[in-house]
This record gives C-alpha cells, structure tokens and sequence, in this order.
C-alpha cells in the first residue's frame, strides 16, 4: 500500500518535469500551469485509491495534455476557429514525452524580476513545488480564492512581460539568479519563524524552499553563492527545534538549548559554505551563512566567537551598505568591545530605520548590557509597540518587565 | 503584509447622514466601492470585507463571570466613532494599503463631493520576522 505521503512527495517531485514537458508542448506556461495543476489533483485522488500508474510522469502529462486539449476545444467552440485548434491539437494517445528537465528554466521564469516576492512565492510553490492552491493559501492564511487570483495575475504579468520559456544566458543569467535566490531566501524566513498551532503550516514553506533550493544547487552545484544560500537555509533550520518554548515563546540564540540543534543540518551547512567560501566570488549569502556556521558551531553562548562574526558582518556591511545589517554589526561589536561601542555605531541608524521596532530592540538590549536599567525598558516598551509580531511583542515586554 | 483598512459609520462632521442622499449619489458611492472590492478581488488582495450594521442593531454585552451577562442598546459612541465596516487586505506594502485606504476615503457623497472619510489603517499582528 502506498502512504498518501509518499504520493504527495513524488507528485511535488514530478510536478516541475510534467509542467516543463506540457509548456512545451503547447508553447503556452499559463494554461499548462492550470492543466498540471488539475493534473496533480486528479492525481493526489486516484493514486492512493487505485495505486500509483506504471508511468506517473507520463501519466500526469497525458491528463493535463488532456485538460489542454479539453480548453482549446472549448475555446474552439467559443470563437469557431475549428482550423486554427484543431491544428494545435495534439494526436490521440499519449502525447511524445520530451525527456529533459525544465524545472530551473520554470524556477527562473517564476521568479521573474516582472513579479515582486510577493507574486513569485506563490505561484513558485504551485508551478514548481507542485503545492495546491489550497495548501498555499492555508500557510499564507488568505481565502483560497484570494490565492489562486494572486497567481493567475502573476502569470498573466509574466504573459505580458513577454519572457520566453527559456534558460536566460550570459549576463542576464546572473541577474536573474539573483532574483531566484532572493524569492527562494524569502519563502525561507516566510516558514523561518513558525513554530505552533494555524503556524505550522508555515514551517513548510521554509522545508519547501531548502527543497527547491537544492534543487537548484544539485543543478549549478559549481556557483558559490546558491551554495552559500542552501548552507544559510540549513544553519538556520537547525535551530528551529530550540527557537521557541514550550508556549510558543521566543528564545533568543543565547538563552537557546543548544543541544536541541540539529547537528546533521549544522554539519551540511558547514560544510557547504566552507567549500563554498574559498571559490572566490564572496556574495552576501555565503557571508551570512558563515556568520550563522560560527554561532553554530559554539558549544555554548560565551563560547563565540565574537571577534570573527564582527569581522564578517564588516565586510557584509560593506558589500551591502544595508542598515539591518548596521544593527546587527553594532550587536557584534557590544560583544567585542563593550556596550558602548556598539551604542555609538547605532547612532548613525536613526535617520535610516527611524521608526523600526528592531532599532529600538537592539538599543535596548545594547543599553541593558551598558547597566541602563531604565533606558533599557523604556526602549523595549516602544519596540515592543512597533513591532506588528505578537510573538516578539510578548518576548521585548517580558524583557522589559525582568528588569 | 496585512492590515484591516477600518470606516467608521458617518462621514466627517457635519455632512449629510446616508438616509437623506439623492439616490444617484447612494448609487454612485456604491459603484465607487465596489470599483475597488473588484481590483482587491482581482488583485488577490482581499482576504475579507463586511458591512456592519448601525448602532440601532448593536447590542453591548458585559459579563462579570458570576451573574448573568447583561446585555444592552448602548450607549455608544458618536457614529463617527462608530465602525461601519472593514477591509480585510494582503497587500505588497504599507504604501499600497494607505493608497487602499485614500482611494475608499475620497469616495464620493452628496452631489459627488469626495467625502473625505477617516479610514483607519491597522497592521494585523503576524508571525515574528526576526532570526534569534
């Protein structure tokens, strides 16, 4: 007997090989991503009632040929263009199986620099991870009709965009990786801090996006940043069982039970971005991931090694003048040099993250480490009513309300 | 990132209450706000909306946990304190939920004037987005 599970996990494997083949077929991405889509539920029914087909890949490209087909009939009947369908319509039978893999060249063309992160996740986890609108929208806790709307107007963008079912080459290829990687790096944080209850849908989406993260580095396995990324997925992933308590609360990395860690991911992840590391070519991934290898590898919180994160957070800050980045440094660098020093370095962050609960976060915590007691929470009170986390609300009040 | 766009039951102070508009003017505020439910519908971006009714159908209910509930008409607050209803968004940004939110204030009232509404715009309480 199969397990339903193991029907889902092989759908979500076939899923981006049998809407590349169908694509192909009928030179069409959005109408074959609809067919694969029903495809796939026909599929998810049939399979664990009747045992899976001797061909489940060309099982799957049969019936959403089949569905094309059915569409462009009914197009067909709508607008009586009997020559122009019936010169699109493919032969009885199965149709003929390309035998490639066109699951990047739909990862790249899903997240297309036309749709923003928040268009590309979605229709990312339904054309290449094969998820259903339903699950989608379950882990991102809208309508189900709010979901598939969403994605239906991310292929329509993509359509309009005139972006050909192709592998982009030369520079493009670059600069369009970069955008695959930053979707990929955010459906991660999207699961990154679920944890319980309606959340755990969530947690998903961060197993989901180390899936296709390694898909694309079994693909490109010589590229050092996809390399440095999936390490940053997984050092991250194994703290997920010690980052939060029994209610739900947040822990901080400090006060983490580091023997909950999972040392097969940290063990992967390490190895990873250190042979990625000395390739040349050091992109802001891997430096993140070897920041999150150092805190790793720390048997205990005042076993870090501070010096080294501090040095890596300054050559990120360099390389990414990004003001998050700042605060995180001026943490680092309160732990080599004191409180003080990393008070001053946030003074230059007013102006560009007025306002975020994080700034007010970190100055209280640099303040609590200075012996400011009241400045300590009178800063964590106000990051506490800016941040619109009910989770970090609850963690900087109890902070506030220790001291 | 979401939020609840929040309309409360009058319009600014002063201006004419809804039951004593020309019936085009109810018409054409009516279009005006379904205009914009389409383009959240289309958009994907609507994850819910309602209607409330007006303080004649609202009820207080207060419970000390021994007694029984005590239930009453009101009073409530000024209507234009009053929720009438809201919007329910997932949005791109802050910036797309305040152009939402403009859009449904600058709706039009009596003799097709803008009414101006305060529309409350409120982030709904997510998931942490911090890596401790």
């Amino acid at each position: 007997v199969t397990q339903p599970s193991s029907v889902e996990e092989q759908l979500r494997e076939l899923a981006p090989l049998v809407l590349g083949a169908v694509a192909r077929l009928y030179g069409d991405f959005d109408d074959a991503e609809d067919a694969v889509q029903e495809a796939l539920l026909a599929a998810a029914t049939q399979w664990p009632a009747e045992g899976p087909p001797e061909n489940p890949r060309g099982w799957l490209i049969a019936v959403a040929a089949r569905r094309m087909t059915d569409r462009l009939r009914g197009e067909e009947a709508r607008r009586r263009r009997e020559v122009v369908a019936a010169s699109r319509e493919p032969a009885d039978g199965p149709p003929p199986v390309p035998d490639r893999d066109d699951s990047l060249v739909l990862l790249f063309l899903c997240c297309h620099p036309a749709l923003t992160p928040a268009s590309a996740i979605p229709l990312t986890l339904r054309a290449v991870g094969g998820l259903t609108t339903a699950e989608i929208a379950r882990a991102f806790l809208v309508p189900e009709a709010t979901m598939a709307q969403r994605i239906s107007r991310a292929k329509q963008r993509i359509k309009a965009s005139g972006a050909p079912f192709v592998m982009p080459a030369g520079g493009e290829w670059a600069e369009r990786l970069r955008s695959v990687l930053h979707v990929l790096y955010l459906l991660f944080t999207e699961g990154y801090a679920a944890s319980t209850g309606a959340q755990v849908a969530r947690s998903e989406l961060s197993a989901e996006a180390i899936r296709l993260t390694r898909m694309v580095h079994a693909s490109v396995p010589d590229d050092a940043e996809i390399a440095g990324l999936l390490a940053l997925m997984l050092l991250g992933e194994a703290r997920r069982p010690a980052r939060t308590g029994p209610d739900g609360e947040l822990v901080p990395l400090a006060e983490q039970d580091r023997s909950l860690w999972d040392r097969a991911l940290i063990e992967e992840g390490v190895a990873l971005v250190s042979a990625a590391l000395p390739r040349g070519a050091v992109g802001e991934y891997q430096l993140q991931a070897a920041i999150a290898a150092v805190h790793d590898e720390a048997e205990t919180a005042d076993a870090t090694d501070w010096p080294q994160i501090l040095a890596l957070y300054g050559l990120l800050d360099r390389m990414t003048g990004n003001p998050m980045v700042t605060l995180n440094r001026s943490v680092a660098l309160a732990m080599v040099d004191g409180p003080a020093a990393g008070l001053a370095l946030l003074e230059g962050l007013d102006d560009r993250l007025a306002g975020h609960y994080r700034l007010d976060a970190v100055r209280a915590h640099l303040l609590e480490m200075d012996g400011d007691r009241d400045g300590a929470i009178a800063r964590y009170r106000t990051a506490a009513g800016r941040t619109t986390s009910t989770a970090e609300r609850d963690y900087l009040l109890t902070r506030a309300a220790r001291l | 990132m979401k939020y609840m766009l929040l309309m409360n039951h009058a319009a600014t102070p002063g201006s004419q209450p809804v039951d004593e508009w020309a019936p085009d003017d109810i018409k054409a505020s009516g279009a005006a706000m379904w205009a914009i439910h389409e383009e959240l519908t289309a958009n994907g971006e609507l994850v819910g909306a309602e209607r409330l009714a007006g303080p004649q159908a609202a009820k207080i209910v207060t419970h000390d946990g021994v007694g029984a509930p005590v239930v009453t008409d009101g009073p409530f607050p000024e209507s234009k304190e009053f929720l009438a209803g809201y919007w329910f968004v997932d949005v791109e940004s802050e910036e797309r939920a305040i152009e939402i939110a403009a859009r449904t204030s600058a709706a039009p009232g009596p003799g097709g004037e803008p009414m101006a509404r305060e529309i409350q715009v409120r982030p709904v309480m997510g998931a942490p987005d911090r890596e401790p």
